[in-house]
């Protein structure tokens, strides 16, 4: 039986290997889109992160003449200052052309109230239904209202009093998240790109050995031989396994190369993910390869051609995402109930492993036992198919 | 020699095989002649052991297809209706991974192949892709893959079905030959030209039983008709005839 199961897995190993589709999809497009499309979104978000600070904020200004000093603080704060004389609806109608982003009016009234000690008018135009605009007259409100502060500050002071009446509560901010904690919120789906590249590995194989033998009309000769079924499913499941680890391998390796060049500690971030890590990442998915595999095997031994499989496997793809789209939203932790779910214990483990927390080796054994468990059962499954009459019609 | 004894298989509601018996002998061709839907893959599929019957017994060489499989399995060639290649394996490729699964011993298998090659005359494309060659040569090697175990039955399912006619041609001599060196052959075929050519013995089945068994000969002169053809009409005519 075993003899018989090498001589399968070595005919699909070496058949698929021969076949541009599968090798492309398997161990190149599969695995390197994770990591390159990765690369390229962390580094987009984090250009997008650092670019909210540093740019140069234009806004137009009209009535500069009746605030010089607030024209200067904006100003000194890294705003550019474009003075044009706007009713309020010119500047209504110039923010919705998108000709200005953001105009702050200084009303006429406003020197007057100013040096009276009432409320001074400001009015900030701005489209709040565009996001960038958005943070900017954020971050203009927040200037504005810290000159304010500021001026009140010296009105108290003027008349004899602490200014420090005028802050009853002082509030300190501390973020506990660590450099690479906050990493985690931007690589969390990481993840599901490193069990979608080991699934992809096999996909085509697992359609070929079956769907494929279908539609080619071999599957009647191979059937009529003296060999056990469980032997041929073993040696085609063993094959798409193959195909599998070699495709997280190749996925893992770029991941490794790829945040070579994502500047995440320039952001205080470290990503933690060299060789070492990157080991342990293949060690928690190995129990999951004969998992994809024999799920994979057992849907297109169901189909009639190669197309029918193709569209029932894309969906199989997308199950391992379900349990780790429900962790994200309940936020759930790393908890030895949750290491009996396949695909979402790999992802809380991978994450744990990120984050540098302890990990428990009960914890490995369950997950590792429980992808093994049911793949066996799959297996079987798949095994028991085969075995019936009904795999010729 | 190829045995069928009562056997009988249902899909169903559909009776597809009653109470079949035949047998075919060694150094002859048996020709299995039926209409679409008469049972003759039905019946074949439970000789070469990949339908159990609901009743009765199928034996290659006397030894019981479903007790003792692989020995019975081992003195069958089968070429079945889709005589599928693994389009990525060389000819070569494809006949060693049906030798392995049979359990051809590697030292044997080589030798064995160079043989087949030579006899069926494969030598000009045993190393190519199965993809690229041609209908024809695709069913030598599938026919060389179905012999490649050297066992002394071979039971082909409409084995002519989409070949030119130089194939047709060149698989009648192959299976002449294969005859003459006194292999036990049963293939069907719903064309009576090609069974009427090539067979010493016909059996005609419709609706899942025989209807008419023996030499072309006896079947004509039984039948009182004057071809085969006729034959096999008036074989047919009790059930209502080809529909």
């Amino acid at each position: 039986m075993i003899g018989k199961l090498g001589i399968v897995f070595a005919k699909e190993f070496i058949e698929n290997l021969r076949d541009r589709r599968t090798l492309l999809s398997a161990l190149l497009f599969g695995p390197l889109f994770g990591p390159l499309l990765f690369g390229a979104m962390v580094s987009r978000m984090l250009h997008q992160s650092a670019a909210e600070t540093d740019e140069v904020l234009e806004i137009t200004l009209s009535g500069a003449e009746q605030a010089p000093n607030l024209a200067h603080y904006l100003e000194s704060q890294g705003l550019k200052l474009k003075l044009a004389p706007l009713s309020e609806a010119a500047a209504r109608a110039e923010v919705r052309r998108g000709a200005s982003a953001l105009v702050l009016i200084v009303p006429e009234e406003y020197a007057a109230r100013f040096r009276a000690g009432e409320p001074a008018p400001l009015l900030l135009v701005a489209d709040s239904s565009d996001s960038q605009t958005r943070r900017s007259a954020e971050r203009v409100r927040l200037l504005l209202s810290a000159y304010g502060s500021g001026i009140a500050q010296l009105r108290i002071q003027a008349r004899g009093l602490s200014p420090l009446l005028a802050v009853p509560v002082a509030v300190n901010e501390i973020d506990v998240t660590t450099p690479t904690g906050r990493a985690i919120v931007v690589l969390g789906f990481m993840t599901y790109f490193i069990l979608f590249a080991m699934l992809m590995g096999g996909l085509y194989l697992a359609i070929d050995a079956t769907a494929g033998e279908r539609e080619r009309g071999s599957l009647e000769a191979l059937l009529s031989l003296p060999v056990a079924r469980g032997a041929l499913v073993g040696g085609k499941i063993l094959a798409t396994c193959a195909y599998m680890a070699l495709s997280l391998a190749i996925n893992l390796a770029a991941f490794v190369v790829v945040f070579r060049f994502v500047p995440l500690e320039q952001f205080g971030m470290s990503a933690n993910l060299g060789p070492r890590t990157a080991l342990e990442f293949f060690a928690i998915c190995l129990p999951f390869v004969p998992l994809g595999a024999a799920l994979m095997t057992l849907v297109a031994s169901f189909t009639r051609s190669y197309r029918e499989a193709q569209t029932y496997l894309t969906s199989v793809l997308l199950i391992p995402t379900l349990p780790i789209a429900f962790a994200s939203i309940y936020s759930l932790k790393t908890r030895s109930a949750l290491m009996l779910i396949p695909s979402l214990s790999q992802h809380l483990l991978m994450t744990s492993v990120l984050k540098d927390e302890p990990i428990s080796a009960r914890d490995i054994a369950t997950s590792a036992l429980s992808a093994l468990v049911l793949a066996g059962l799959l297996i079987a499954a798949t095994a028991r198919h085969w075995r019936r009459e009904s795999m010729l019609r | 020699m190829i045995e069928a004894r009562a056997l009988s298989k249902r899909f169903g509601d559909l009776e597809a095989v009653r109470e079949l018996s035949l047998r075919a002998r060694d150094g002859e061709i048996t020709g299995l002649l039926g209409a679409n839907g008469a049972g003759k893959s039905t019946t074949l599929r439970m000789l070469y052991g990949v339908l159990t019957p609901d009743g009765g017994t199928a034996s290659i060489d006397g030894l019981d297809v479903r007790g003792e499989t692989s020995a019975a399995r081992a003195r069958l060639g089968v070429l079945a209706h889709s005589t599928g290649l693994y389009g990525n394996l060389s000819a070569r490729e494809n006949i060693e991974y049906f030798g392995a699964l049979l359990g051809v011993p590697r030292a044997e298998l080589d030798s064995r192949i160079a043989s087949l090659a030579q006899e069926l005359d494969l030598d000009g494309f045993l190393d190519q892709r199965a993809r690229g060659l041609s209908q024809g040569q695709r069913i030598k090697v599938a026919l060389a893959r179905a012999l490649v175990h050297s066992p002394p039955n071979l039971v082909l399912d409409e084995p002519t079905n989409g070949l030119d006619v130089m194939a047709i041609r060149s698989l009648r001599e192959l299976l002449r030959r294969l005859r003459a060196q006194g292999h036990c052959i049963l293939f069907s075929s719903h064309v009576m030209g090609e069974v009427a050519a090539l067979c010493d013995r016909v059996v005609i089945i419709g609706h899942g039983r025989v209807l008419a068994e023996g030499s072309v000969e006896s079947i004509r002169e039984r039948s009182g008709a004057s071809s085969l053809e006729e034959a096999f009409l008036r074989a047919l005519e009790p059930e209502g005839g080809l529909e």
